[in-house]
Parts: C-alpha cells; structure tokens; sequence
C-alpha cells in the first residue's frame, strides 16, 4: 500500500525536519532566511555578544526596506544609523545585501520571488510577519522575532511546534471589478483575525488556480492578518511558468530535476485538514474596510455598519472603539466616504500587475483636487519595468507622486505618513490604529479601487468614474 | 534569559479585543538598535489619554497584565514583547495569543498564560472590584491563583522547562550539531543559493 495521502504544507515540513523528539518542537532546516534592517540589528548584536558566526551566509540575504526613505531626501539621523547598522552588519557578517541604491532593492517580500530566490518546497523565514506571501509559491514561509532571527543566523534551523491545517477553498470566476485582495478581505472578514491562529492555511478551488502568481502573493500576505502561521498555494503551471528563467531559479538539468519535484508536492487526494471553508468567488465584491482590523469590512455596495447589531460582545466593543477611532458613523454608504490620502504600494499589492491595474483605471484622469496620491513601488525591478511601460508618467500626469521603492506609508516608519485624522484609501494589508502615522484612518482596498477612489474623492469603483 | 518560576503581583485589565503589536509598541520605536529602553513606548497612543487604565494609580506597579482575545496580533516586531518587559510585566494572561507574540514572549520570560472565556472573565470582575487583589501564577506546578480564581493552565513541558531554567536556545540546538550537517549535505542541488 502506498503512504498515507498528505497535504502540501506536510510534505514541506516533513523534508526540513533535522531532529525530531517526544515532547520538544521539530526543528527544522531554513532554505532561506531574508532580513531586513528594522528587526535585525539585536540579532547581529547577539550573536557578537556571544561570539558566534552565521552559519550559511550563502542562504541569507538582506535589504534595507521599512525605514528608508522613498523621495529625494535624506533620512533623518535614527534611521541612517539603522540603515547604516545593516549594511554594517552584512558586511562583517558576509550576507549579501541589497541597499538603498541597489537595483534590486524592495520590499523583502517582493525582491525575493522576483530574482526567482522563492522556489516550492522551500523553507523561508523573515523578521517580518508577511513572510507567508512566499507561500504563493508553495513554499512553507513565515514570520519570526527577532531572537529566532538570532538562532536562525546562528544555526540556519528554527525549532517549530507541528502546526494545524486548514484548506480554505474559492471556486467559481470572479467578478470582473474584483481582484485577489477582495478574494483575501472577504475570507478574513468570513473567518475572523484569529480563525487561522496555528494553522497553516492551504488556498485552493478554481478561483485560486486561475489567479496570477502576482495575484496570489496578494491572498498568502495577509494570511497573518486571520491570524494564520502561513498560507499556500500548490505549484502548478502558472508558478512554473513564472519561474522560468529568473536569475535564481534553477537552470537546465537542474530545472528538470526541481520540475520533477515540484510536481509532487500539491496535496493528495483524500488527504484530510482539520479545517475546511468553502467561499463562492461568483458572490463576491469588493471589499473596502471600515474598521481597525481587517476582519471589519463590507463590499463598498455597502454602509458602515451599526455595532448594537453585533451579538458577542468583545466584537461589538471593538467595533464601538473603532467606528470612534475612524470618526464614521453607522449608516453611512461607503460610496459617501471622503478621503485625504491614497496610498498605491506595500507587499500586499505594489507589484507590476498592481500598478498596471491602478494605472488603466487613472489614465487620462486627474486626482480630485486636496487628495494626496502616492505610488510606492515594491522594489526598484518593478519600478523600472514599470517605467519602461511608461505607467510613471500615466500616474504622474494624473497627480501621483511616483516614488522609490521601500514599505514607505504602510507603516509610516519613514516620513510618508498620514497625519491626524486623515484618512487614507490604502492598498496595504494593516488598518490598525496609528498604523500609517498617529491618528491616521486606514481603509483597505484593491489598486482598482485605490486608483478610483483617488480621481473620484470618496469610495469608488473604476465603473462609476464618467 | 532570566529563569522564571513564579510570578506574584497585581493585575492590570485590558478588555480590548485583537490588541495589536502597533498599539503595545508603535513603529517609530523600532528604529532602535537596542534591545532595551522600550518601556516608555508602552501602548503609547492610547496611554496620552489619562483615563487609560496604564495611568490609573490603583494599577502602578502591575506585573501581570490581562488582556482581550487574540493578544499581539500582527507585526513579528519583538519590541512589543521588550516593551512589556521593561513596563515591569512578567506575565501575560488571555484567552487566546497571536502566534509569533506568543514564540517571542517565551524566548524573553515573558509568560503567557491561556485560561477559558469564563476564567478570563471572572479575573476581569475580580481586579476590577479589588485593583490589589494578589494573583500568583505558579509555572512549576501550572497552577493560577487569585481571590474566587483557582485554575489549572496549559503550557507544553519543552517551553516550561525552557523558562525554568532559563535556556538559550541557540545552545540547545547547536547540541544537534551533527544531524544539522548531516542534513545539509544531503540537501538537493537545484536549492537556491543568493551567492549566483
Ligand atoms: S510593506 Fe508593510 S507589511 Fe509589507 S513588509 Fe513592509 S511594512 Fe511590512
């Protein structure tokens, strides 16, 4: 009899287990390791402190992303010493790394797929919780503090607790003014910010095999935003064939032999999750959120809606707090909803098929006057490819700042932040408090409805702009 | 890392719901390079307004804080645990905690603590009635005590025995030494390297 049917995150997890005993975590080999100048420098700290080395600098590599600035200006003293520190640190150290400069600098999560550095069945860990954006590769990737960055430099393994398992399965074709973002805000707004919690998510159904890869990056980012340890997607031909030929991927007969193995890796037949969700893509719309945690969104058809019709009670305070927070009130239609800022860029949707959604719908349009529009590409490869689709001056001649590439007004480290009570139409996956600057409103969208909302004022979709 | 055992003081509540990383510990503060001094950054936003409950004297020198469901969602950034620890707090007790907040309070001496919904809620009435109620939490003997609270709580032998003696885990795992190479040279050739 052949062996018991596993899912892809098993059979990944199975082939990086270097030490196995009752009772204690597996610990498992990294493939790669990614960092990054914020959460790094008390790792390189701790390891000089006690004198030891990294372990496999050819399996590490490192960019200078959150804090660097993305215009012409210099950045201010406490952000050049960390800048500095990790360009410090690689150099002593022997990591490779991308700065400020470097054509491939980015965003760490977008940098690593595009050189073709992210494979299936790999094993990634970054300092950074998007890390599962990788797992649209199907590799196994997640985030990690910083004094697991330490033990991972250290001894390039990390010791884990067996996750659970959760399929998460989208059929149907996706409505046209939808995209990948509205596929991931309506999960999270069906299972809640902690119904992955020490799950590792599968996504799978039709709708999920026809996206982009690019696509599917956007659904594994904000897997961490349910709550989930990782997300992934099963390699299949898509991946493949966009794989190819990027510099870091395999070549010739070793293409052939990763091939081979890749195709093994998808989930078996009658394998069982412990945890099953069904969403028909065919209902779906897209989403814009009103709250302070992703899970609290509506379809932009809809209206802000009125906590004391909240049953539990935890959620109905939450909801309280954040309509005050945001300054909305229940009722309001999210087409009524001015904004101040729209921000096009992050890890979640600052990628070349994202900019060219954003740029069809602005194109020969104007942002409405009083709006601030930014666009921050996620590393400077999809910058220049961009540019040389002239999508630059298509944004620039509608009234966007078109910037370097780095995490910028995501999280408002550098000095791209809202200011208080701006409120921001954002492509970015985190709505939190202050979370793009002191004050600041967050509301999460798609590049399409980004880009509308910019030329239109308040919430829209690229179909309602005359 | 400090061996801890027992954790003995006063509690502080914070009934939120899904308390994020960007609350405990704003970005701004990650751009240190040190690994301590992060107390004053403690849930700074919400702490400007004086009728936060960190401002309450009745709550001064609380070691434990109790918190809402799904404590420490979001952001990786250990900040957030170094932050609680230099507030002076030894443990944390939920229902339940976001995974990564979690992994980083145990490599810290951070104890988090799980007890069911209507344990939690008891220990809400409990230090709301009596800010000075006295809690003690016992990790040798997984026990939770404090006035009309008695509980049990789960926590997995390796991460317990981890916090009682105080371990670094890079030693631990350097003990495998062996079987780390051994694994390394059996690795498949077509894994990428960033050396190319
Ligand atoms: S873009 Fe935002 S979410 Fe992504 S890595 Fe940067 S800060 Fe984190």
């Amino acid at each position: 009899m052949g062996s018991p049917a596993r899912t892809l995150s098993q059979k990944v997890w199975e082939r990086h287990v270097v030490h196995r005993a009752h009772g204690e975590p597996d610990l498992l080999y990294v493939d790669l390791h990614l960092v990054h100048e914020v959460t790094s420098p008390q790792a390189f700290d701790g390891l000089r402190l006690a004198g030891r080395g990294v372990r496999r600098p050819d399996l590490t590599l490192a960019t200078m992303d959150h804090n660097v600035p993305t215009d012409e200006h210099p950045p201010e003293d406490i952000s050049a010493r960390q800048i500095e520190a990790m360009a410090v640190n690689a150099r002593e150290f022997g990591i490779r790394c991308f700065p400020v400069g470097d054509a491939n600098q980015g965003i760490v999560h977008v940098i690593s797929p595009q050189l073709g550095l992210t494979q299936p069945g790999m094993t990634i860990v970054c300092g950074d919780s998007h890390t599962s954006t990788h797992g649209a590769l199907g590799a196994l990737a997640w985030g990690i503090g910083t004094s697991e960055i330490e033990h991972v430099l250290a001894t390039q393994t990390i010791a884990q607790a067996v996750p659970g398992s959760m399929a998460i399965t989208v059929d149907g074709t996706l409505p046209s003014d939808c995209a990948a973002k509205d596929v991931i805000l309506a999960i999270i707004a069906r299972i809640g910010t902690s119904g992955g919690v020490g799950r590792i998510i599968e996504y799978r159904g039709s709708t999920i095999a026809a996206l982009s890869m690019e696509g599917r990056m956007t659904v594994c980012n904000m897997s961490i935003e349910a709550g989930a340890r990782a997300g992934m997607v099963a390699p299949d031909d898509t991946t493949f064939a966009w794989l190819e030929g990027r510099p870091f991927a395999p070549k010739a007969r070793l293409w052939e032999l990763a091939l081979d193995d890749w195709r093994s890796l998808p989930t078996d037949e009658g394998a069982r999750f412990e945890n099953e969700v069904f969403i028909d893509a065919r209902a779906l719309r897209p989403y814009v959120t009103w709250g302070t945690n992703p899970a609290q969104s509506v379809t932009i058809d809809g209206a802000v809606p009125d906590p004391d019709g909240i049953g539990d009670e935890a959620r109905r305070e939450a909801a309280r707090r954040a309509l005050r927070y945001q300054d909305l009130r229940p009722g309001t239609p999210v087409r009524e909803i001015a904004v101040d800022a729209v921000f096009i860029g992050s890890c979640t949707n600052a990628r070349l098929e994202d900019l060219r959604a954003a740029s069809e719908v602005v194109r020969g349009r104007r942002v409405r006057a009083g709006i601030r529009a930014l666009v921050v590409p996620g590393s400077m490869r999809v910058k220049s490819d961009a540019e040389r689709e002239g999508l630059d001056r298509v944004f620039r001649e509608a009234g966007f700042e078109w910037r370097d590439a780095g995490c910028s007004m995501c999280l408002g480290m550098n000095p791209d932040v809202l200011h208080r009570g701006e409120r921001c139409a954002s492509t970015s996956n985190r709505n939190f408090e202050g979370r793009q600057g002191p004050g600041g409103r967050t509301h999460l969208v798609s590049p399409a409805v980004a880009a509308a909302t910019a030329i239109a004022g308040h919430f829209a979709l690229p179909s309602d702009l005359r | 890392m400090e061996p801890i055992r027992l954790v003995v003081g006063r509690a502080l509540p914070l009934p939120r719901a899904d308390v994020d990383t960007d609350q405990i510990i704003p970005s701004h503060w990650l751009k240190r390079l040190e690994r301590t001094g992060y107390g004053a950054g403690l849930f700074e936003a919400w702490r400007s307004d004086p009728g936060f409950v960190l401002n309450d004297p009745r709550y001064r020198g609380a070691s434990i804080l109790l918190a809402g469901p799904n404590f420490g969602c979001g952001s990786s950034r250990e900040h957030a645990v170094w932050a609680l620890h230099d507030s002076g707090f030894r443990a944390v007790v939920s229902t339940r905690f976001a995974d990564i907040f979690k992994s980083n309070a145990l490599r810290n001496g951070l104890l988090t603590v799980e007890l069911d919904d209507a344990t939690v809620a008891l220990l809400f009435d409990a230090v709301r009635v009596d800010p000075a109620a006295e809690i003690a939490i016992d990790l040798e003997r997984r026990t939770f005590e404090a006035p009309g609270v008695h509980a049990r709580f789960a926590i997995d032998d390796y991460a317990r025995t981890r916090l009682l003696e105080g371990l670094d885990d890079v030693g631990l795992t350097l003990r495998n030494e062996t079987k780390i190479r051994a694994y390394e040279t059996a690795r498949p050739d077509w894994l990428p390297t960033v050396r190319r």
